[in-house]
């Protein structure tokens, strides 16, 4: 088959996604006319603009599409598959910049709650508007383009198939990236349904349902034209993150807005049930966006840098299936000694404590992958990062059991421990095993011999680590300290501390917080520097690597010399 | 049985719809009953739906994203039964479309703090908070002062909540607009008929500017009315265990 005659002729998909384009601006322009707030004007603008955008790139693509199938976007391996990698270079590219921007939002408003003039006290810069900002551009900004960019290159690898459809794949990038700037810019704005973790208003909702659709259909289409009878284990996990990631979010979302022409909506369910609603989307956010997902970047990256199969697949089915069933019923832990019955409470922290098996499953797959290859933690740095990233998992998949106890709960909850129990996960496992696959696809997709710099990625790591060591221990003593001044009483049996001398006493941690933030976003930093040289092809001489990684002189050797 | 695996590795619709199924139960089995079995709201006396202006206060604390540090959820447990009040009840957030419960108290629990304080405590901490409270590391909010409320769609604020099922009837809905200028002028005519359809609402000129209805006093009637409305002489706890 000739890849210039195919792309020559116009395929009928072109047609039909340039007239839903030309009725997308349309659209926009009503709602720029129309717009019952600024906002919504604002936002009608972004998506005019989005739209004509998409225009002007469908007939470049036609026009000069000829040979960009054969040359630039794809990557042929030995199979004689020729890989759409286009799509999965710009999810590294995005991931790589959403990173940053995430990272340093985070550490702006860790430094507000240590130094409260910098709120500025101006609309859009207080804490409570910025704070969405920062986990939605981590969660969804930065980890969503990371599963994105990785599941479609997994998928391709493991079926050896060429992703379904050509403009799909990027209609499903842009339209992604077009709902993180509507949504982060909503929320400076103050546009936000107060969800957490789900705070876009419901037209932001109703395109990433759309948007999330097509990747479904891409992801799956992947699939059906596969050439391998199995269906690989990475690809379960994908799939299951985002058929749940689907229903979590149109369920958790539904809501009646003011006008067609406004951002406010208001929610459908009320009280008691929005709020099980809420947390059963929230933490399932966790368990299927932050781990299933990225439990499908481990089962593909993990053994492919260690050179070494999965080490169990009895394993990998059992925790797969107990992982996904479990998951979804530890939502009512957020909500203990609320006003949420007690029966839902109890089922909550059970099937919470339960999760701990399957949780330790996956980590024990991954870890024990590395089984005869542990030598090569000491020479390669980014299978470090990987495997870091699956301690870490299993360090914060057994706290999250613990802090699922009610009694447990009763001292941690509203506190600093619970935000650093979702950084040592966020960090530690999400953040690391993210850098790891990006570290370890960016001279595969750009075709260079190797990374830039070992070296540097050993820099990352440790400078990340100290980092994540001191943000989590931070939380722990500010959490459990404000958790149990709370609780205080005087001899007398007054309460002994009031509110605000509890806030007090958190400043000195909120101060280290920051400071681990801050490390960390330069360990991102270093990596964008080295992931950047990688694609211009720099290398740097490395030799010394090797050695350096080696027992220093002095000590003796354990293994024999060469 | 780990053998006839390979039957659902080779389907992918089989593997698809097996998913769905799996992680559909546990929700069904711990959300739905929530909306049938009648003991998941208590029975209680006073509940009512917010004040048109509460309501537009209500959206700005949702809009500024103060439940990232404000919980609305009293535990039953003795410490903060002290510092905060009764415990919270589920029929005290019956009407709210979403509940604010929260989730971090980086400020304290404001659930019942209406009544606590003065409209002009209120109204100097939410300008600059380190006036009041030097140790706060809260943002000051003063262009809440001086940007007026947004009033012409009220109405359609209380239909769209009455869509979803808050009990705003056609009286209350075709009033909004005067209600909610009543609210913050206590020498309206219209007081008495509002103070009728919401009983208990606090009417006063919050912020302490008679020129127009700021978003500040929006704000302050929503933070005076928290926690306020059940009437806990008559509430039967035992009758109420869940």
């Amino acid at each position: 088959m000739n890849p210039s005659q195919q792309s020559l002729q116009v395929h009928p998909t072109t047609y039909l996604v340039g007239v839903a384009l030309a009725v997308g601006s349309m659209i926009g322009l009503l709602l720029m006319a129309k717009a019952a707030d600024p906002v919504m004007a604002f936002h009608g603008l972004v998506f005019l603009l989005a739209c004509v955008s998409g225009v002007f790139l469908l007939i470049h693509r036609h026009y000069n599409g000829a040979n960009t199938r054969a040359v630039s976007w794809s990557g042929a391996d030995a199979t004689g598959v020729e890989y759409n990698d286009g799509v999965v270079k710009a999810g590294v590219i995005a991931s790589a910049f959403w990173g940053v921007v995430g990272f340093l939002v985070g550490l702006i408003i860790a430094l507000q709650l240590a130094f409260p003039e910098l709120n500025l006290d101006l609309p859009w810069t207080t804490f409570g508007r910025l704070r969405p900002v920062h986990t939605s551009a981590v969660i969804f900004a930065f980890g969503g383009n990371v599963l994105i960019a990785t599941s479609f290159y997994v998928v391709q690898r493991t079926c050896r198939a060429r992703l379904a459809g050509e403009v799909a794949p990027w209609f499903v990038f842009w339209g992604y990236q077009l709902f993180i700037v509507i949504a982060a810019s909503g929320y400076v704005l103050g546009v936000t349904q107060s969800k957490e973790y789900a705070e876009p208003e419901w037209y932001a909702d109703l395109w990433l349902t759309f948007v999330w659709v097509v990747y479904l259909l891409v992801f799956l289409g992947t699939i059906w034209r596969r050439k391998e009878p199995h269906i690989y284990v990475a690809n379960w996990f994908y799939l299951a993150f985002i058929v749940t990631i689907a229903m979590l979010h149109i369920v958790n979302n539904l809501s009646l807005p003011v006008s067609l022409s406004g951002t406010k909506s208001y929610a459908l369910f009320a009280g008691v049930q929005d709020a099980l609603t809420q947390w059963w989307y929230g933490h399932n956010a966790v368990g299927f966006f932050l781990t299933a997902g990225f439990l499908g970047i481990m089962y593909y990256f993990v053994p492919k840098r260690a050179e070494r199969p999965v080490y169990s697949y009895r394993l990998s089915i059992i925790h797969f299936w107990s992982l996904i069933f479990l998951y979804i019923w530890a939502g009512p832990h957020h909500l203990h000694y609320t006003a949420l019955p007690d029966w839902a409470q109890t089922l909550g922290m059970t099937f919470s404590i339960m999760l701990w098996m399957p949780s330790w499953g996956g980590m024990i797959n991954g870890l024990m992958t590395l089984s005869g290859a542990w030598d090569k933690l000491r020479t390669d740095p980014v299978l470090r990062m990987l495997v870091v990233s699956v301690a870490f998992y299993g360090m914060s998949t057994f706290e999250g059991p613990v802090m699922s106890i009610k009694a447990v709960n009763s001292l941690s909850h509203y506190t600093d421990w619970t935000v650093g129990h979702v950084h040592s996960g966020a960090l530690g496992w999400v953040a690391y095993v993210s850098f790891g696959a990006m570290y370890h696809l960016m001279p595969i997709l750009w075709k260079r011999q190797r990374l830039y710099s070992l070296q540097l990625v050993s820099v990352h790591f440790w400078i990340s680590t100290i980092g994540i060591v001191l943000y989590i221990t931070a939380m722990w003593v500010s959490g459990i300290l404000q958790g149990l001044m709370w609780r205080a009483y005087d001899s007398l049996g007054f309460l002994e501390y009031s509110f605000v001398e509890t806030v007090e006493a958190m400043h000195p941690f909120y101060v280290i917080r920051a400071g681990g933030g801050a490390l960390f976003l330069f360990g991102a930093l270093i990596m964008v520097y080295n992931l950047w040289r990688t694609a211009r092809g720099d290398l740097r001489d490395e030799k010394a690597q090797i050695t350096a990684s080696r027992p220093a002189a002095g000590r003796p050797a354990v293994a024999p010399a060469e | 049985m780990l053998a006839k695996h390979e039957i659902v590795e080779k389907n992918s619709t089989l593997l698809l719809v097996l998913i769905l199924i799996v992680v559909s139960i546990g929700g069904l089995i711990e959300i739905a009953p929530l909306f049938y079995l009648e003991s998941t709201i208590e029975k209680v006396k006073g509940m009512r739906p917010y004040t048109p202006l509460e309501l537009v206060g209500r959206n700005i604390y949702i809009r500024e994203g103060c439940y990232n540090c404000h919980s609305q959820m009293i535990r039953p447990l003795r410490d903060e039964a002290e510092r905060y009040g009764h415990y919270s009840l589920a029929a005290e957030s019956m009407y709210d479309h979403p509940f604010q419960w929260g989730s971090k108290r980086t400020g304290p629990d404001l659930a019942r703090v209406g009544g606590r304080y003065s409209n002009e405590w209120h109204v100097a901490h939410m300008i600059n908070p380190r006036s009041i409270v030097p140790e706060s590391i809260m943002p000051g909010y003063p262009h809440l002062a001086t940007t007026p409320v947004k009033t012409d769609d009220i109405a359609g604020h209380l239909q769209a909540n009455s869509g979803v099922g808050v009990p705003y009837d056609e009286g209350m809905i075709d009033a909004a607009y005067v209600d909610l200028m009543a609210q913050s002028d206590p020498d309206a005519d219209g007081v008495d008929d509002l103070v009728a359809r919401y009983p208990k609402a606090v009417v006063a000129d919050f912020d302490g500017n008679p020129a127009f209805v700021s978003e500040l006093d929006a704000m302050v009637a929503y933070l005076q009315m928290l926690g306020t409305l059940v009437d806990f002489d008559s509430y039967q706890p035992e009758e109420n265990l869940r």
